[in-house]
């Protein structure tokens, strides 16, 4: 799960890491009563969205009066704000933050991050804050420094010291910098977080070092145990139909193409898009209706499905284990009669009363189309849809 | 014989009171020899009940020191999974079947981590499968986790995948063509887990019973390409390779908590490329592992 920019430096503030003074605001005149409340004379008005680049899509501002708050905070709340991570539509923006302008002296990365690898703690960091990590990790590796953090011990003072020593951080301010990255530390363990990225982190001119980013990604796992994270969610950010989606416990991702597909278990999903691909075509989503694949589950994952336009037609792979073939073909045909479904539809099944299951499908009267592999449903669908 | 577990095998089932745990080992207790490996199981406040004439112990130690059980596998709900897995690790099991979806990434860290402390301290070293898996097989002897025992046949086949489904398929198409599987083994979805390719490769290498192996493995991670530069150098058996995931976008979790492009290198293309230049057999099409395999051999 993610969260805006203006809920993570919350988070970082109450693990103790400075960030800017700043105030989230819904509507242009909340922006100028916030750039009045902070004072002083240099503001930022930042767009918040669930996506990075926001400064190079025009997403963030700098202004030197309230006038020019006002200015940049219309121009910015509305917008369909167009980055790298957004696509080409873009996201509309509907929440800003407007913060103190800092004193910039030199920026810095710094991540926390879960290493698959040696099942640790990864806490990276860079002098090269401010840009795109990975261009950073690509082009010049050596800039970025690394410790693993064995969880049982936690990030010990050697290790933020070589990072802070690592990135350059001048002896005036290491003993902040230090206590930042153990703080950044805590804070991700203690949240479950998967991702906790301050870029840029700052050094102020007068030796203060701050977090003037943050982004989060929390695991989802474990959002049972964490309500104030769930509290963050913010559904305006996240695609309408995963959400519909989540609610019956099925897994759903919008992609481009124009074959549904309904599948169960998240390896044999991912196969059977890839296999829908290879014979020419591109699936229109990813979506795996689990172990339990009952009539309302299967019914529901139909009209999300059908809900995009693009959905030329469906391939159903379902194979039976525990879940028996029978059931699931009972639940396909009183599924395909409620949304009356209008486009083709392939099923392949295999497993468990694989020959029962059949025999409903046939017996339906409806227009299925039956297939024995995945290669033999991908080309009937393929062609059903030209 | 065959990898990991064999018809001789004791287990402990963690979580056999819980509707999942009871469903699982009645299926198991009916596969091949079932009804004599699951020996015991466990539950805090149940002790001396039985489940299907399974004598119930209060704890993994009490259960292994009644039953002389060597491994367990866990039904345990997310929440107390990590907790359930250190347990049987503190009662010095061989091997532990963590069949458990959803458990949250920092107690698999935490468990991960206690485990490694225990063995660099001189203490017994227990294998985790899993978790979020579906266990493994060995087909005519013995089915540790939810797989439909019915697909399986016994042959010389090793079988090894991060997804349940997807390793139903390649054992179905395995079946078909009249071969059938030394062992089959699921080892997990999840971003932190136990056994890894790698090891299952070693183990495949090792077993004499095996005569080839598919290796299926998905986007996300690193532990597809580490298994293939293993077993360029060492593996002596021809593997089928598979990755899913080639029309996976980049950021977005699929389904599986590990199946997440992340960066470069843990794409469905990348891992593809470099199983092909460690020699395995590389198919984009799923449907055809089997009969690829069956042309290697």
């Amino acid at each position: 799960m993610k969260i805006h920019e203006y809920q993570g430096k919350e988070i970082l503030r109450k693990f103790g890491v400075a960030t800017p003074r700043g105030i989230p605001c819904f509507s242009v005149d909340e922006a100028v009563k916030a750039a009045e409340q902070l004072g002083g004379k240099i503001w930022v008005v930042k767009a918040q969205i669930h996506a990075g680049g926001r400064g190079k899509g025009g997403g963030v501002k700098l202004a030197k009066s309230l006038d020019e708050v006002r200015q940049h905070a219309s121009a910015i709340l509305g917008m369909q704000l167009k980055t790298h991570q957004t696509g080409p539509q873009g996201q509309q923006v509907r929440r800003l933050l407007v913060e103190d302008g800092a004193d910039i002296k030199k920026e810095y990365y710094v991540a926390a991050l879960t290493d698959r690898a040696t099942q640790q703690v990864a806490m990276m960091a860079s002098s090269e804050g401010g840009m795109d990590i990975e261009e950073v990790a690509h082009k010049t590796p050596e800039k970025i420094i690394k410790v693993f953090v064995d969880p049982l011990v936690g990030l010990t003072d050697a290790q933020a010291k070589q990072l802070a020593d690592g990135i350059g951080v001048p002896a005036a301010s290491q003993a902040q910098a230090i206590d930042t990255f153990k703080k950044l530390y805590t804070c991700y363990m203690e949240t479950d977080a998967s991702l906790a990225e301050i870029n840029p982190l700052i050094l102020e001119g007068n030796g203060n070092i701050k977090a003037l980013d943050a982004k989060f990604n929390f695991d989802s796992n474990a959002l049972y145990r964490q309500p104030e994270i769930v509290a963050y969610r913010d559904l305006d950010e996240e695609d309408v139909d995963e959400v519909e989606a989540s609610k019956f416990d099925l897994a759903y991702i919008s992609l481009d193409g124009n074959i549904g597909c309904l599948v169960n278990g998240a390896g044999l999903a991912m196969a059977t898009m890839d296999t829908i691909k290879l014979f020419g075509a591109e699936p229109a989503n990813f979506l795996d209706v689990g172990g339990g694949a009952t009539t309302e589950k299967v019914t529901e994952a139909f009209k999300i499905m059908l809900k995009n336009p693009k959905v030329k037609g469906i391939l159903v792979n379902i194979f039976g284990g525990i879940m028996k073939c029978d059931t699931i073909a009972t639940g396909i045909v009183s599924a395909a009669r409620e949304v009356h479904l209008s486009v083709p539809l392939v099923v392949r099944m295999k497993g468990t009363n694989e020959d029962i299951g059949k025999k409903i499908l046939a017996e339906s009267g409806l227009p299925i189309i039956a297939a024995d592999t995945m290669a033999d449903a991908a080309t009937k669908i393929v062609a059903a849809v030209k | 014989m065959s990898i990991l577990i064999n018809k001789d095998t004791k287990i402990i089932t963690q979580g056999i009171t819980g509707k999942t745990g009871q469903f699982h080992t009645e299926k198991c207790m009916e596969y091949a020899n079932g009804k004599n490996c699951f020996v015991a199981g466990v539950h805090p406040k149940k002790a001396g009940e039985k489940v299907f004439d399974v004598p119930i112990f209060a704890s993994v130690k009490d259960a292994r020191a009644a039953s002389g059980a060597t491994v367990s596998v866990i039904y345990v709900p997310p929440a107390g999974a990590a907790d359930a897995i250190w347990e049987a690790c503190e009662a010095d099991l061989d091997l532990v079947i963590c069949i458990t979806e959803g458990i949250p990434v920092r107690d698999m860290l935490m468990v991960r981590n206690k485990m490694r402390q225990k063995e660099a301290r001189g203490g017994k070293k227990t294998l985790l499968l899993g978790p979020n898996c579906p266990g493994l097989i060995t087909p005519d002897e013995v089915k540790i986790g939810i797989m439909p025992g019915h697909i399986h046949r016994k042959g010389r086949i090793g079988v090894v995948s991060r997804s349940g489904t997807l390793t139903y398929e390649a054992v179905a198409q395995v079946t078909e063509l009249g071969l059938g599987q030394s062992s089959a083994i699921g080892i997990g979805g999840d971003p932190i887990n136990g056994i890894k390719h790698i090891d299952i490769m070693r183990m495949f290498n090792d077993d004499p019973d095996t005569d080839a192996v598919i290796m299926i493995g998905e986007i996300g991670g690193p532990d597809e390409a580490e298994a293939a530069r293993w077993c360029k150098d060492h593996m002596k058996k021809p593997i089928v390779g598979f990755i899913a995931g080639v029309t996976a976008p980049a950021g977005k979790r699929m389904g599986h908590a590990g199946a997440l492009i992340s960066g470069g290198a843990d794409t469905a293309e990348a891992k593809l490329a470099i199983m092909e230049e460690c020699g395995f057999t590389v198919t984009r099409n799923p449907s055809e592992m089997g009969k690829l395999l069956k042309s290697l051999l």
